[in-house]
Protein backbone atom coordinates (compact mmCIF):
# COMPACT_ATOMS: atom_id res chain seq x y z
CA UNK A 1 0.00 0.00 0.00
CA UNK A 2 1.14 3.40 -0.87
CA UNK A 3 2.13 6.25 1.79
CA UNK A 4 -1.39 8.46 0.56
CA UNK A 5 -3.54 5.13 0.97
CA UNK A 6 -2.16 4.51 4.56
CA UNK A 7 -3.08 8.01 5.75
CA UNK A 8 -7.18 7.19 4.91
CA UNK A 9 -7.08 3.81 5.56
CA UNK A 10 -5.94 5.80 9.01
CA UNK A 11 -8.31 8.36 9.08
CA UNK A 12 -11.10 6.00 7.85
CA UNK A 13 -10.32 3.78 10.43
CA UNK A 14 -9.73 5.92 13.40
CA UNK A 15 -12.74 8.57 12.18
CA UNK A 16 -15.62 5.77 12.15
CA UNK A 17 -13.84 3.73 15.60
CA UNK A 18 -14.17 7.74 17.10
CA UNK A 19 -17.94 7.66 16.76
CA UNK A 20 -18.05 4.20 18.32
CA UNK A 21 -15.91 4.98 21.27
CA UNK A 22 -18.64 5.25 23.94
CA UNK A 23 -16.91 6.26 27.40
CA UNK A 24 -13.40 7.92 25.28
CA UNK A 25 -10.32 6.21 23.81
CA UNK A 26 -10.14 3.35 26.91
CA UNK A 27 -13.04 1.87 25.87
CA UNK A 28 -11.66 1.62 21.71
CA UNK A 29 -8.16 -0.31 22.89
CA UNK A 30 -10.09 -3.96 21.94
CA UNK A 31 -10.93 -2.59 18.22
CA UNK A 32 -7.51 -0.72 17.89
CA UNK A 33 -6.27 -4.20 18.52
CA UNK A 34 -7.90 -6.01 16.27
CA UNK A 35 -7.32 -3.66 13.50
CA UNK A 36 -3.51 -3.04 14.08
CA UNK A 37 -2.43 -6.26 15.05
CA UNK A 38 -5.45 -8.48 13.91
CA UNK A 39 -6.32 -7.30 10.51
CA UNK A 40 -3.98 -4.39 8.98
CA UNK A 41 -0.55 -6.14 10.46
CA UNK A 42 0.82 -2.49 11.25
CA UNK A 43 2.40 -3.88 14.05
CA UNK A 44 2.73 -6.61 16.58
CA UNK A 45 1.25 -7.77 20.10
CA UNK A 46 4.72 -6.86 21.66
CA UNK A 47 4.75 -3.56 19.67
CA UNK A 48 1.08 -2.98 20.67
CA UNK A 49 1.73 -3.09 24.18
CA UNK A 50 4.97 -0.96 24.22
CA UNK A 51 2.71 1.85 22.45
CA UNK A 52 -0.07 1.29 25.37
CA UNK A 53 2.69 2.04 27.77
CA UNK A 54 4.19 4.89 25.92
CA UNK A 55 0.76 6.41 25.62
CA UNK A 56 -0.23 6.26 29.57
CA UNK A 57 3.80 7.22 30.18
CA UNK A 58 3.79 10.86 27.92
CA UNK A 59 1.42 13.54 29.12
CA UNK A 60 -2.04 14.25 27.79
CA UNK A 61 -5.33 12.46 27.20
CA UNK A 62 -5.34 8.71 27.01
CA UNK A 63 -6.38 9.07 23.26
CA UNK A 64 -2.46 9.93 22.43
CA UNK A 65 -2.12 6.01 21.68
CA UNK A 66 -3.84 6.79 18.30
CA UNK A 67 -0.72 9.14 17.81
CA UNK A 68 1.87 6.42 18.46
CA UNK A 69 -0.08 3.44 16.15
CA UNK A 70 -0.65 6.55 13.57
CA UNK A 71 3.43 7.08 13.70
CA UNK A 72 3.96 3.65 13.01
CA UNK A 73 2.21 3.44 10.06
CA UNK A 74 2.98 6.48 8.13
CA UNK A 75 5.45 8.40 10.33
CA UNK A 76 4.95 12.21 11.26
CA UNK A 77 1.69 12.90 8.63
CA UNK A 78 0.23 9.23 9.93
CA UNK A 79 0.89 10.67 13.67
CA UNK A 80 -1.45 13.39 12.77
CA UNK A 81 -4.22 12.14 10.20
CA UNK A 82 -4.94 9.12 13.20
CA UNK A 83 -4.91 11.71 15.89
CA UNK A 84 -7.28 14.38 14.25
CA UNK A 85 -9.70 11.51 12.53
CA UNK A 86 -10.16 10.21 16.01
CA UNK A 87 -10.23 13.68 17.75
CA UNK A 88 -12.39 15.73 14.95
CA UNK A 89 -15.31 14.20 14.36
CA UNK A 90 -16.85 13.31 17.98
CA UNK A 91 -15.71 16.86 19.27
CA UNK A 92 -17.72 18.29 16.38
CA UNK A 93 -20.80 16.26 17.19
CA UNK A 94 -20.17 16.79 20.62
CA UNK A 95 -20.23 20.92 19.66
CA UNK A 96 -24.00 20.69 17.50
CA UNK A 97 -25.39 18.23 20.54
CA UNK A 98 -24.23 20.18 23.12
CA UNK A 99 -26.25 23.70 20.97
CA UNK A 100 -29.11 21.89 20.45
CA UNK A 101 -29.46 20.80 24.26
CA UNK A 102 -28.80 24.17 25.03
CA UNK A 103 -32.39 24.84 23.95
CA UNK A 104 -34.47 22.13 25.62
CA UNK A 105 -32.79 21.14 28.93
CA UNK A 106 -36.11 20.10 30.59
CA UNK A 107 -35.63 16.59 28.64
CA UNK A 108 -34.86 13.05 30.48
CA UNK A 109 -33.47 11.60 27.87
CA UNK A 110 -29.87 12.58 28.61
CA UNK A 111 -30.27 10.33 31.96
CA UNK A 112 -31.62 7.60 30.11
CA UNK A 113 -29.03 7.56 27.75
CA UNK A 114 -26.05 7.86 30.45
CA UNK A 115 -27.64 4.81 32.42
CA UNK A 116 -27.70 2.80 29.30
CA UNK A 117 -24.03 3.78 27.98
CA UNK A 118 -21.98 3.53 31.28
CA UNK A 119 -22.67 -0.64 31.75
CA UNK A 120 -21.79 -0.32 28.22
CA UNK A 121 -18.64 1.48 28.72
CA UNK A 122 -17.17 -0.48 31.61
CA UNK A 123 -17.65 -3.62 29.56
CA UNK A 124 -15.70 -1.94 27.13
CA UNK A 125 -12.93 -0.28 29.65
CA UNK A 126 -12.77 -4.64 31.03
CA UNK A 127 -12.20 -6.28 27.42
CA UNK A 128 -9.04 -3.29 26.90
CA UNK A 129 -7.69 -4.08 30.44
CA UNK A 130 -8.64 -7.81 29.40
CA UNK A 131 -6.58 -7.26 25.41
CA UNK A 132 -3.85 -5.68 27.44
CA UNK A 133 -3.33 -7.85 29.56
CA UNK A 134 -3.04 -10.87 27.05
CA UNK A 135 -0.43 -8.89 25.37
CA UNK A 136 1.70 -7.76 28.58
CA UNK A 137 1.43 -10.31 31.32
CA UNK A 138 3.62 -12.86 29.51
CA UNK A 139 5.26 -14.22 32.30
CA UNK A 140 4.05 -14.94 36.13
CA UNK A 141 5.98 -11.58 37.32
CA UNK A 142 4.76 -9.65 34.76
CA UNK A 143 1.26 -11.09 36.01
CA UNK A 144 2.08 -10.34 39.54
CA UNK A 145 3.01 -6.63 38.71
CA UNK A 146 -0.11 -6.29 37.14
CA UNK A 147 -2.41 -7.64 40.16
CA UNK A 148 -0.30 -5.54 42.90
CA UNK A 149 -0.78 -1.95 40.46
CA UNK A 150 -4.34 -2.92 40.51
CA UNK A 151 -4.46 -3.59 44.06
CA UNK A 152 -2.69 -0.12 44.93
CA UNK A 153 -4.43 1.82 42.66
CA UNK A 154 -7.22 0.87 44.19
CA UNK A 155 -6.68 0.78 47.93
CA UNK A 156 -4.68 3.92 48.42
CA UNK A 157 -4.07 7.59 46.69
CA UNK A 158 -0.52 6.79 45.22
CA UNK A 159 0.09 8.50 42.08
CA UNK A 160 -0.17 5.89 39.36
CA UNK A 161 3.56 7.81 37.85
CA UNK A 162 5.41 6.07 40.90
CA UNK A 163 3.42 2.52 40.14
CA UNK A 164 4.74 2.33 36.06
CA UNK A 165 8.15 3.79 37.29
CA UNK A 166 8.30 1.18 39.77
CA UNK A 167 7.45 -1.21 37.02
CA UNK A 168 9.41 -0.06 34.50
CA UNK A 169 12.50 -0.36 37.03
CA UNK A 170 11.32 -4.03 37.66
CA UNK A 171 11.08 -4.58 33.70
CA UNK A 172 14.63 -2.77 33.14
CA UNK A 173 15.97 -4.94 35.95
CA UNK A 174 14.93 -8.29 34.04
CA UNK A 175 12.15 -9.86 36.55
CA UNK A 176 9.34 -9.92 33.68
CA UNK B 1 -7.57 51.62 20.15
CA UNK B 2 -8.11 55.40 19.33
CA UNK B 3 -6.69 57.21 22.65
CA UNK B 4 -10.00 58.99 23.26
CA UNK B 5 -11.81 55.82 23.33
CA UNK B 6 -14.41 56.00 26.86
CA UNK B 7 -14.20 52.70 28.58
CA UNK B 8 -17.85 52.35 27.95
CA UNK B 9 -17.86 51.30 24.64
CA UNK B 10 -14.48 49.62 24.15
CA UNK B 11 -14.73 45.66 24.69
CA UNK B 12 -16.35 44.78 28.07
CA UNK B 13 -13.77 45.06 31.08
CA UNK B 14 -12.44 41.50 31.88
CA UNK B 15 -12.22 42.69 35.48
CA UNK B 16 -15.36 44.47 35.55
CA UNK B 17 -17.74 42.78 38.74
CA UNK B 18 -20.33 40.38 38.17
CA UNK B 19 -19.35 40.07 34.48
CA UNK B 20 -18.37 36.36 33.46
CA UNK B 21 -14.25 36.51 32.45
CA UNK B 22 -13.97 36.47 28.88
CA UNK B 23 -11.04 34.43 27.77
CA UNK B 24 -8.86 35.66 24.51
CA UNK B 25 -8.11 32.31 22.06
CA UNK B 26 -4.45 32.84 23.14
CA UNK B 27 -5.66 32.05 26.61
CA UNK B 28 -8.26 29.32 25.48
CA UNK B 29 -4.91 27.75 24.02
CA UNK B 30 -2.50 28.27 26.82
CA UNK B 31 -4.86 26.75 29.92
CA UNK B 32 -5.78 23.51 27.39
CA UNK B 33 -2.28 23.12 26.63
CA UNK B 34 -1.51 23.83 29.99
CA UNK B 35 -3.94 21.21 31.90
CA UNK B 36 -2.80 18.65 29.13
CA UNK B 37 1.11 18.56 29.72
CA UNK B 38 0.19 18.88 33.66
CA UNK B 39 -2.57 16.38 33.33
CA UNK B 40 -0.86 13.07 33.57
CA UNK B 41 -2.35 10.31 34.08
CA UNK B 42 -5.93 12.09 33.44
CA UNK B 43 -6.40 15.12 32.46
CA UNK B 44 -10.08 15.80 33.64
CA UNK B 45 -8.91 16.17 37.29
CA UNK B 46 -6.68 19.69 36.14
CA UNK B 47 -9.28 20.63 33.74
CA UNK B 48 -11.74 21.10 36.62
CA UNK B 49 -9.13 23.07 38.94
CA UNK B 50 -7.83 25.14 35.81
CA UNK B 51 -11.65 26.21 34.73
CA UNK B 52 -13.58 26.15 37.81
CA UNK B 53 -11.12 27.20 40.52
CA UNK B 54 -8.31 29.08 39.01
CA UNK B 55 -9.91 30.70 36.28
CA UNK B 56 -13.80 30.84 36.75
CA UNK B 57 -15.17 30.43 33.50
CA UNK B 58 -17.55 28.26 34.29
CA UNK B 59 -19.09 26.98 37.81
CA UNK B 60 -18.50 23.68 39.20
CA UNK B 61 -22.50 22.83 38.29
CA UNK B 62 -21.90 24.27 34.79
CA UNK B 63 -18.55 22.16 34.37
CA UNK B 64 -20.36 18.96 35.58
CA UNK B 65 -23.29 19.30 33.16
CA UNK B 66 -20.81 19.99 30.18
CA UNK B 67 -18.87 16.92 31.34
CA UNK B 68 -21.76 14.58 31.83
CA UNK B 69 -22.72 15.65 27.93
CA UNK B 70 -19.34 15.19 26.70
CA UNK B 71 -19.05 11.69 28.80
CA UNK B 72 -22.61 10.20 27.02
CA UNK B 73 -21.17 11.27 23.49
CA UNK B 74 -18.50 8.78 22.14
CA UNK B 75 -14.90 9.61 21.32
CA UNK B 76 -12.32 11.27 23.81
CA UNK B 77 -14.54 12.84 26.38
CA UNK B 78 -12.07 15.78 27.45
CA UNK B 79 -11.00 16.31 23.96
CA UNK B 80 -15.23 16.61 23.28
CA UNK B 81 -14.88 18.92 26.29
CA UNK B 82 -12.20 21.33 24.88
CA UNK B 83 -13.76 22.16 21.81
CA UNK B 84 -17.56 22.72 23.66
CA UNK B 85 -16.21 24.79 26.31
CA UNK B 86 -13.93 26.85 23.53
CA UNK B 87 -16.52 27.67 21.42
CA UNK B 88 -19.32 28.67 24.21
CA UNK B 89 -16.67 31.97 24.66
CA UNK B 90 -15.33 32.24 21.26
CA UNK B 91 -17.32 30.46 18.45
CA UNK B 92 -15.67 27.97 16.41
CA UNK B 93 -12.59 30.18 16.77
CA UNK B 94 -12.42 29.28 20.49
CA UNK B 95 -13.17 26.14 20.07
CA UNK B 96 -10.14 25.56 17.44
CA UNK B 97 -8.28 27.45 19.89
CA UNK B 98 -9.21 24.98 23.02
CA UNK B 99 -8.98 21.77 21.11
CA UNK B 100 -5.70 23.02 19.41
CA UNK B 101 -4.39 23.60 23.01
CA UNK B 102 -5.31 20.49 24.62
CA UNK B 103 -4.25 18.05 21.23
CA UNK B 104 -1.62 19.76 19.70
CA UNK B 105 1.22 19.86 22.74
CA UNK B 106 1.09 16.12 23.79
CA UNK B 107 1.02 14.83 19.80
CA UNK B 108 4.53 16.95 19.33
CA UNK B 109 5.77 14.85 22.54
CA UNK B 110 3.93 11.84 21.97
CA UNK B 111 5.27 11.82 18.14
CA UNK B 112 8.98 12.64 19.01
CA UNK B 113 8.43 9.31 21.60
CA UNK B 114 6.69 7.44 19.02
CA UNK B 115 10.31 8.29 16.53
CA UNK B 116 12.90 7.21 19.60
CA UNK B 117 11.15 4.49 19.65
CA UNK B 118 11.08 3.43 16.19
CA UNK B 119 14.68 4.17 16.08
CA UNK B 120 15.71 2.59 19.83
CA UNK B 121 12.64 0.34 20.12
CA UNK B 122 15.16 -3.07 20.01
CA UNK B 123 17.42 -2.10 22.61
CA UNK B 124 16.80 -4.83 25.10
CA UNK B 125 16.93 -2.68 27.89
CA UNK B 126 14.10 -0.19 26.86
CA UNK B 127 11.97 -3.14 25.39
CA UNK B 128 12.02 -4.96 29.11
CA UNK B 129 11.56 -1.35 30.72
CA UNK B 130 8.33 -0.67 28.83
CA UNK B 131 7.30 -4.48 29.06
CA UNK B 132 7.02 -3.57 32.90
CA UNK B 133 5.26 -0.03 32.45
CA UNK B 134 2.93 -1.84 30.24
CA UNK B 135 2.27 -4.09 32.86
CA UNK B 136 1.74 -1.78 35.78
CA UNK B 137 -0.17 0.31 33.00
CA UNK B 138 -2.93 -2.73 32.49
CA UNK B 139 -3.10 -2.89 36.72
CA UNK B 140 -4.27 0.98 36.73
CA UNK B 141 -6.89 0.29 33.94
CA UNK B 142 -8.58 -2.78 35.82
CA UNK B 143 -8.68 -0.51 39.14
CA UNK B 144 -10.58 2.29 37.13
CA UNK B 145 -12.76 -0.25 35.74
CA UNK B 146 -13.14 -1.65 39.50
CA UNK B 147 -14.08 1.35 40.95
CA UNK B 148 -16.58 2.62 37.89
CA UNK B 149 -18.13 -1.28 38.49
CA UNK B 150 -18.57 0.24 42.08
CA UNK B 151 -21.61 1.63 42.02
CA UNK B 152 -23.72 -0.89 39.38
CA UNK B 153 -22.89 -3.44 42.26
CA UNK B 154 -23.79 -1.32 45.25
CA UNK B 155 -27.03 -0.66 43.47
CA UNK B 156 -27.46 -4.37 42.94
CA UNK B 157 -28.11 -3.10 39.28
CA UNK B 158 -28.70 -7.15 37.38
CA UNK B 159 -29.26 -5.59 34.51
CA UNK B 160 -26.39 -3.44 33.86
CA UNK B 161 -24.28 -6.01 35.19
CA UNK B 162 -25.65 -8.31 32.02
CA UNK B 163 -25.02 -5.90 29.76
CA UNK B 164 -20.99 -4.89 31.11
CA UNK B 165 -20.53 -8.85 30.86
CA UNK B 166 -21.83 -9.21 27.23
CA UNK B 167 -19.90 -6.47 26.19
CA UNK B 168 -16.56 -7.68 28.21
CA UNK B 169 -17.12 -11.06 26.56
CA UNK B 170 -18.20 -10.40 23.08
CA UNK B 171 -15.53 -7.82 22.53
CA UNK B 172 -12.68 -8.94 25.03
CA UNK B 173 -12.96 -13.11 24.66
CA UNK B 174 -14.45 -13.19 20.91
CA UNK B 175 -12.85 -10.49 19.63
CA UNK B 176 -15.82 -9.34 17.65
CA UNK B 177 -15.87 -5.93 15.98
CA UNK B 178 -16.84 -2.45 18.01
CA UNK B 179 -19.54 -1.36 15.61
CA UNK B 180 -21.15 -4.81 15.08
CA UNK B 181 -21.38 -5.47 19.23
CA UNK B 182 -22.35 -1.27 19.80
CA UNK B 183 -25.26 -1.39 16.98
CA UNK B 184 -27.10 -4.05 18.92
CA UNK B 185 -25.37 -3.48 22.42
CA UNK B 186 -26.74 0.46 22.39
CA UNK B 187 -30.43 -0.02 21.30
CA UNK B 188 -30.64 -2.53 23.48
CA UNK B 189 -29.45 -1.22 26.17
CA UNK B 190 -31.13 2.08 25.68
CA UNK B 191 -34.98 0.09 25.75
CA UNK B 192 -34.47 -1.53 28.87
CA UNK B 193 -32.69 1.58 31.12
CA UNK B 194 -36.01 2.86 29.68
CA UNK B 195 -38.31 0.73 30.59
CA UNK B 196 -36.65 0.43 33.74
CA UNK B 197 -36.82 4.16 34.41
CA UNK B 198 -40.35 3.71 33.87
CA UNK B 199 -41.32 1.28 36.22
CA UNK B 200 -39.36 2.97 38.66
CA UNK B 201 -41.87 6.25 38.07
CA UNK B 202 -45.07 4.05 38.74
Amino acid sequence: MNGTGQIWTLISTFGLMSLFAVGGANSAIPEMHRVAVDINHWMTDRQFADVFAISQLSPGPNVLIVTLIGYSVAGISGAMAATLAMCGPTAILAWYVSRLLARSTTSRWPAIIQAALVPLSIGLMGASALVLARTSDVSWTATMITIVAAVLATATRLSPLWMMVAGGLLGFAGVI
Amino acid sequence: MPPDSSPAFGPPDPSAPGRAIQPTLLELFLAFAGMSLGGFGGVLGWARRSIVDQHRWMTAEEFNETFALCHILPGPNIVNLSFVFGSRFGGIAGGVAAFAGLIGPPMVIATILAGLYTRYGDIDALRRALAGVACAAVGLLIAVVLRMMMPLIRKRDAMGMLILVAVFVTIGIFKLPLQAVLLVGIPLSLVMSYFVRMRGQT
